[in-house]
C-alpha cells in the first residue's frame, strides 16, 4: 500500500489567469479561492451543499465550490464574481441586478450571479419559471427572490431582443 | 497644482428623499467585493472552533484537553471552568428573581442545558486543525432528563434547568387591561378556542455569525471585528462579565450577511472568543457554520396560548380577549424575558379590543436559547389576534373582511391609543385592505373557488392578514420585567462632516445588513447639504472609533428611518448651520441669503458672490490664520447629533404606557391551492400592502416588503425548527430544515399607502421587520380553504402532513374551539362598550 498523500500540486485558470498552488488534499474548491488565493467574492452560507452562495463556473459547468475538492480542480478554468465585471465595466446581470434592487445584504449575490450567468447561457430566453428553477440551488434570505427574478428577466429579453443595457431611470452609477 | 472641489457633480438641488433610488452598497456587492466578517482578520491570528454538547441536558463529569494540546498547531482550549475563573460575573441579568438566577456564563459550567450548548473552545492554527482539535477534546457527560415541552416546564414536578433558580419559570405577569370579565359576561357570544401554538423557526441569515476578537495585553483594548448587530449592547452586557470598560473595547462591524435580530445572541460566543485570545496572546477568528448556526445561534421564540376566550357581539364587533400565554424561551435568557414585554406593544393589533388580559408566563427548556427574530415577540401575538379574529368570522358565519373592517381602528381614530396606553399614529387600514383584496384578485378567485366546488380534490382558500411593524421602541418596557433596570428611552447617533478638500462623509450608529443605509442616509444628507447622493461617502458599518454611538445603537426593531435618519438629518443640519455661517463671513453676507447648491455656498441673488465646499473646508482646516476664533469654535465642520424620541417611563404596575414611536402596518392577501390528495399548498397569488409612513426610497422599502413576505410564507408552509423527546434537534441543517426557495415563494404584488406620522421628524415609520403577516394570511387562507365547521388552524406552521391532517379530519373530531350564545347579552348594541 503506497502511503496517501496528504497534498497535491494544482494549476488552475481562475477567472483568465493562472495560479500554481500545492494545497490540502482535504482543503474544498470554496476554501482554496477564498483562503488561499483571495477571492472573497465567493462565499459560504452551509456545510450540506444546500445555498449554492459558493456558486461558481468549472470547466462551462455550475458548480457548488463548496462540493467539490480543489484538488479535484487541477487543470480545470474557473470562473468567479470576481470576474464578472470585464475592464471595469459590469456585466448585464451585476448592472441589472442594481438596477432592479435584486441584493439587499449581498451575501448570496455572488453565487446568485453565477447562477444565472450559468443560466442565461444556456437558456438566453428562459421563462419566469425557468429562472426560477435556474436559481432554485440559491438561497436568498433577504429579497423574496422577487426583484432576482424581475432582473434576471430583464437581462434576458435584452439579450433575446438583441437590445443594448439600457440606463437605469435614475442614471446612477456604480 | 489644480485640485477639483468634491463634491464634483455639482448638479442642480434637487429633492432625493422619496425617489427610488438603486443603491450606493451595490457596486462592492456585486463584483465580490463587500467586506464581510469571514473575509477579514487580524495578523497573527488563530481559528478558534467551539466544542458542543451532543446532549440536551447533562451534568458534565469532566473534561480533558490533554489530546487536542497534544496536536501540532493547538494554541490553547478554553473550558468553561476555566473561563468562569478569568470572569468577574455571570452575564448581566435583564429579569428579576427567579429569572435572574438562571445564571449564564461564556461557556456552560457544571452543566450543559441544550444540543449544541458550548462547553470548550479551541484555538489553532488552522480552521482544520482547530475542527481536529476540538473532536479531542473528551467531555465526559452524565445526561439528564430532557425539558422540551414549554407548557409542561412550568409543572412544579417537571425536571429544572437550574436547581438554583428552584423553577423553570424564567418570568410571569399579568397583562390586564380594561374588564374582560364583564365583557365575556356580557357579550352575545364568547369564542373558546383551547390552544394555539406559535411555532419555532429562524430567519437564519445566510451569513453565519462571525468575529474576530483580540485581546491586547499591552493596552488591554479588546477589537471585535464582528458582524454584530447591536454592538453597544454587547459591550454592556460582555464588559461587566469579563473586567472590560467601554473605552476599551473597539466594536467594527461592516457588510454583515443578513441579521434578522438573530445576530443579537452570539454576545457569549465574543465573550469567550476575548477570553480566549487573552489566554493564548493572539487574536481568535471564529467563524460559525451552518449546522453550528441552526443548533445554537438563536431561534425565534415559540409560543402557546391557552384558554382563549373572545367576547363578540353579535354585529362581529369583539371586545376583546383573554388568554394564557407560555413562551418558551430555551436553555439561556440571552435577551429574554424582553420578549415576555415587546408583545405588548401591540396588545389590540390592528383593532379596536378594549378588554384584554393575558397571563404571561416564560419558561426556560433545554433547547436552543430564543433571540429576536424578524417581528420579535409581537409577530406571535399578533398572529393570536389574527387567528382569533379568523376564527371568529368563521364560526359565527360572518365575512371575514367585514369583520376586520368593522374592529380595525378606523383612520379618523388616530392618534389612537390603545388599552395599555401605546399610541398607533396614523393609518388606513380599511383602504389598505381594499387594495390589497384588488391586487390579488380577490373577487375572481372567490368566483373561481365557487366554480372548483366539492369532489375536485383541489381546494382554494383566500387569506387575509393584517398587523403591524412597532417601531423604535421605548426601552422603559424593560421596567415592566425588570424595575430595578436602568433603561428607558431610545436614540441613534450620527456624524457628519465635510472633509479637507470639502467632500461630505457621514458615520452611522447603525449596522445595516442590507437595508441600504449608506443610500438612505444620502439621500437625506444630499437634501440638506445641497448636494447629490453620490456626493455624500457614508461609512460601511459601525465602528466605534467614530463615536458615532449611543447605548441603543445598532440596527434592530424597526427604527432606522425614524431613529437612524433622524441623527443623520440633524448632523446634516447642523454641519448646514455651520457652513452657512462660515460662507457668510466669507463672503461678507447675512446667513439668511446663504444658499447651498451643487456643492457651494452662494449669496442668493448674486451670481458672483459664491464658495465652493472646498474653499470652506481650507479655510478650517489648513488656512485659519486671522479667523476670528469665535467663529472657528463654533465651525469646526464636525456635526454629532443624536436623536432622541418623545418617550415617558412606562407605569411600570399598570404596565401601560408609550412603548413605540410609530406603527407601520402591513394588510396582506393570500391566495392559495390545497390538493386535498396530498396536503400541498401552493400560493397561487399574493398582495402585499405596506403603509410606513413617508418612504424615503421605495424601492429600498420594497425590498423589505418582499423579504418579510419571504421569510414569512417560508415559515408559515416550510420552516420549522421541532426537537424529540431527548432534545435532539431534527433539523440541524439547511440539509433538512427547507429554506424557502425560489421554487416556493411566491411572486409578490405590492401595493402601499402613504400615512405619515406626525410623531417623527421625517414622517416616516420604521418598517422591515413586517408583524409576520404571511403567517397571519397563509394561516387564514388554509381557514378558507377548510371551509365552516372544518377544522381549526391551530398552529402557525402548516406543512403538507398538516394540511392534509387538517383536510381530512375525522367528523366528529374534536376542534378545539367553541361557542357560547347568550340570548340575555346586550344584544347588537356593541356601540355602548
Ligand atoms: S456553501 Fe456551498 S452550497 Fe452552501
Ligand atoms: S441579499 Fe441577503 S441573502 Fe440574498
Amino acid at each position: 500500500m503506497g502511503e496517501r498523500a496528504t497534498s497535491h500540486a494544482v494549476t488552475v485558470e481562475v477567472n483568465g489567469e493562472k495560479v500554481s498552488r500545492i494545497v490540502a488534499a482535504r482543503q474544498l474548491l470554496v476554501h482554496f479561492l477564498r483562503d488561499t488565493l483571495g477571492l472573497t467574492g465567493t462565499h459560504i452560507g452551509c456545510d450540506t451543499g444546500n445555498c449554492g452562495a459558493c456558486s461558481v463556473i468549472v470547466n462551462g459547468k455550475l458548480v457548488k465550490s463548496c462540493m467539490i475538492l480543489a484538488a479535484q480542480t487541477d487543470g480545470a478554468t474557473i470562473e468567479t464574481v470576481e470576474g464578472l465585471a470585464q475592464d471595469g465595466t459590469l456585466s448585464p446581470l451585476q448592472e441589472s441586478f442594481h438596477e432592479h434592487h435584486a441584493l439587499q445584504c449581498g451575501y448570496c449575490t455572488p453565487g446568485m450571479l453565477m447562477s444565472a450567468t450559468y443560466l442565461l447561457r444556456h437558456n438566453p430566453e428562459p421563462t419566469d419559471e425557468e429562472i426560477r428553477r435556474g436559481i432554485r440551488g440559491n438561497i436568498c434570505r433577504c429579497t423574496g427572490y422577487v426583484n432576482i427574478v424581475k432582473a434576471i428577466r430583464a437581462v434576458s429579453r435584452r439579450q433575446a431582443t438583441g437590445g443594448h443595457a439600457v440606463t437605469a431611470a435614475a442614471g446612477e452609477e456604480v | 497644482m489644480t485640485i477639483t472641489s468634491a463634491p464634483v457633480t455639482g448638479e442642480a438641488t434637487k429633492t432625493w428623499s422619496g425617489r427610488s433610488m438603486p443603491r450606493k452598497e451595490d457596486g462592492r456587492l456585486v463584483q465580490g467585493q463587500g467586506a464581510f466578517v469571514d473575509d477579514g482578520g487580524m495578523h497573527g491570528q488563530g481559528y478558534a472552533w467551539f466544542v458542543r454538547s451532543p446532549y440536551a441536558h447533562a451534568r458534565i463529569v469532566s473534561i480533558d484537553c490533554g489530546p487536542a494540546l497534544a496536536m501540532e498547531g493547538v494554541y490553547a482550549v478554553l473550558t468553561g471552568e476555566e473561563a468562569k475563573a478569568m470572569c468577574e460575573a455571570p452575564f448581566f441579568a435583564i429579569a428579576p428573581p427567579p429569572g435572574s438566577l438562571m445564571q449564564e456564563w461564556p461557556l456552560a459550567v457544571g452543566k450543559v442545558r441544550y444540543q449544541g450548548d458550548a462547553v470548550a473552545v479551541v484555538l489553532a492554527d488552522t480552521r482544520e486543525t482547530a475542527r481536529d482539535a476540538a473532536e479531542r477534546v473528551v467531555v465526559d457527560y452524565e445526561p439528564l432528563p430532557a425539558v422540551t415541552d414549554g407548557v409542561a416546564a412550568a409543572e412544579p414536578t417537571t425536571p429544572l434547568l437550574y436547581d438554583e433558580a428552584g423553577t423553570n419559570v424564567a418570568w410571569h405577569g399579568v397583562y390586564d387591561y380594561g374588564d374582560v370579565d364583564w365583557a365575556l359576561e356580557n357579550a352575545d357570544h364568547v369564542v373558546k378556542l383551547d390552544r394555539l401554538h406559535f411555532h419555532r423557526f429562524t430567519s437564519s441569515p445566510l451569513e453565519c455569525n462571525g468575529a474576530v476578537v483580540n485581546f491586547n495585553r499591552g493596552t488591554g483594548v479588546v477589537d471585535v471585528l464582528s458582524n454584530y448587530q447591536m454592538p453597544m449592547f454587547a459591550a454592556m452586557v460582555v464588559g461587566p462579565t469579563i473586567g472590560v470598560p467601554m473605552n476599551k473595547f473597539n466594536f467594527v462591524t461592516k457588510d454583515i450577511g443578513g441579521a434578522f435580530g438573530i445576530k443579537i445572541g452570539f454576545y457569549p460566543q465574543i465573550a469567550a472568543l476575548a477570553l480566549l485570545s487573552k489566554k493564548a496572546g493572539r487574536p481568535a477568528k471564529w467563524t460559525e457554520f451552518r449546522t453550528e448556526h441552526m443548533l445554537s445561534a438563536g431561534h425565534g421564540n415559540e409560543r402557546t396560548f391557552l384558554d382563549i376566550e373572545v367576547p363578540v357581539m353579535s354585529d362581529g364587533t369583539i371586545l376583546g380577549l383573554k388568554a394564557r400565554a407560555f413562551d418558551d424561551a430555551g436553555a439561556y435568557l440571552h435577551y429574554e424575558p424582553l420578549g415576555a414585554v415587546i408583545w405588548s406593544q401591540v396588545v389590540p393589533g390592528c383593532y379596536k379590543l378594549k378588554h384584554v388580559r393575558v397571563d404571561y408566563t416564560e419558561v426556560v427548556t433545554n433547547k436552543c436559547p430564543v433571540v429576536p427574530n424578524r417581528g420579535y415577540s409581537r409577530m406571535q401575538h399578533l398572529w393570536l389576534v389574527e387567528r382569533i379574529v379568523d376564527v371568529v368570522a368563521h364560526e359565527l358565519g360572518l365575512d371575514a373582511v367585514e369583520v376586520r373592517k368593522r374592529n380595525y381602528v378606523q383612520p379618523e381614530d388616530y392618534p389612537y391609543e390603545t388599552p395599555n396606553g401605546c399610541i398607533y399614529d396614523s393609518g388606513d387600514l380599511p383602504r389598505s385592505l381594499d387594495l390589497a383584496l384588488e391586487l390579488a384578485h380577490v373577487d375572481e378567485w372567490r368566483a373561481r373557488q365557487r366554480e372548483l366546488g366539492t369532489g375536485s380534490g383541489r381546494r382554494i382558500g383566500i387569506g387575509i392578514g393584517s398587523t403591524l411593524d412597532s417601531g423604535t421602541n421605548n426601552f422603559g418596557q424593560s421596567r415592566i420585567i425588570n424595575p430595578e433596570l436602568p433603561f428607558s428611552g431610545n436614540g441613534e447617533a450620527a456624524f457628519a462632516k465635510l472633509d479637507l478638500f470639502g467632500e461630505i462623509n457621514v458615520n452611522l450608529g447603525t449596522t445595516p445588513q442590507g437595508q441600504g443605509h449608506e443610500t438612505t442616509a444620502a439621500q437625506v444628507a444630499a437634501d440638506i447639504l445641497g448636494v447629490t447622493p453620490e456626493d455624500v461617502t457614508v461609512s460601511t458599518g459601525f465602528n466605534q472609533a467614530n463615536n458615532s454611538y449611543v447605548g441603543f445603537s445598532g440596527t434592530y426593531a424597526s427604527q432606522f428611518a425614524v431613529s437612524g435618519l433622524g441623527a443623520v438629518m440633524g448632523a446634516a443640519q447642523k454641519l448646514r448651520h455651520q457652513i452657512v455661517k462660515l460662507a457668510a463671513f466669507a463672503l461678507q453676507a447675512e446667513e439668511e441669503e446663504i444658499e447651498l447648491e451643487g456643492g457651494t455656498a452662494r449669496v442668493r441673488g448674486d451670481e458672483e458672490r459664491a464658495i465652493p465646499f472646498i474653499g470652506l473646508a481650507n479655510m478650517v482646516y489648513t488656512n485659519n490664520a486671522g479667523l476670528p476664533a469665535s467663529l472657528l469654535s463654533e465651525c469646526d465642520l464636525n456635526a454629532r447629533y443624536v436623536y432622541v424620541p418623545p418617550f415617558e417611563v412606562p407605569d411600570t404596575v399598570a404596565k401601560t404606557g408609550n412603548l413605540t414611536l410609530t406603527y407601520a402596518s402591513q394588510v396582506h392577501v393570500c391566495v392559495i391551492e390545497v390538493d386535498e390528495e396530498t396536503g400541498e399548498v401552493k400560493v397561487l397569488e399574493y398582495a402585499a400592502v405596506d403603509d410606513c409612513g413617508k418612504r424615503i426610497n421605495p424601492l429600498v422599502v420594497e425590498g423589505q416588503v418582499h423579504g418579510a413576505t419571504g421569510l414569512g410564507i417560508a415559515a408559515s408552509l416550510y420552516e420549522s425548527l421541532d426537537y424529540d423527546e431527548s432534545g435532539q434537534l431534527q433539523e440541524p441543517s439547511f440539509y433538512e430544515y427547507h429554506v424557502g426557495t425560489a421554487m416556493d415563494i411566491p411572486d409578490v404584488a405590492c401595493g402601499d399607502i402613504e400615512s405619515p406620522s406626525p410623531f417623527t421628524p421625517n414622517g416616516a415609520k420604521g418598517m422591515g421587520e413586517g408583524g409576520g403577516a404571511p403567517l397571519h394570511a397563509v394561516c387564514a387562507a388554509l381557514q378558507d380553504a377548510l371551509g365552516g365547521g372544518g377544522a381549526v388552524v391551530s398552529e402557525s406552521h402548516n406543512h403538507w402532513a398538516r394540511v392534509y391532517e387538517l383536510v381530512h379530519r375525522e367528523p366528529g373530531a374534536p376542534r378545539g374551539v367553541e361557542v357560547i350564545t347568550r340570548s340575555g347579552g346586550l344584544a347588537n348594541d356593541a356601540a355602548s362598550l
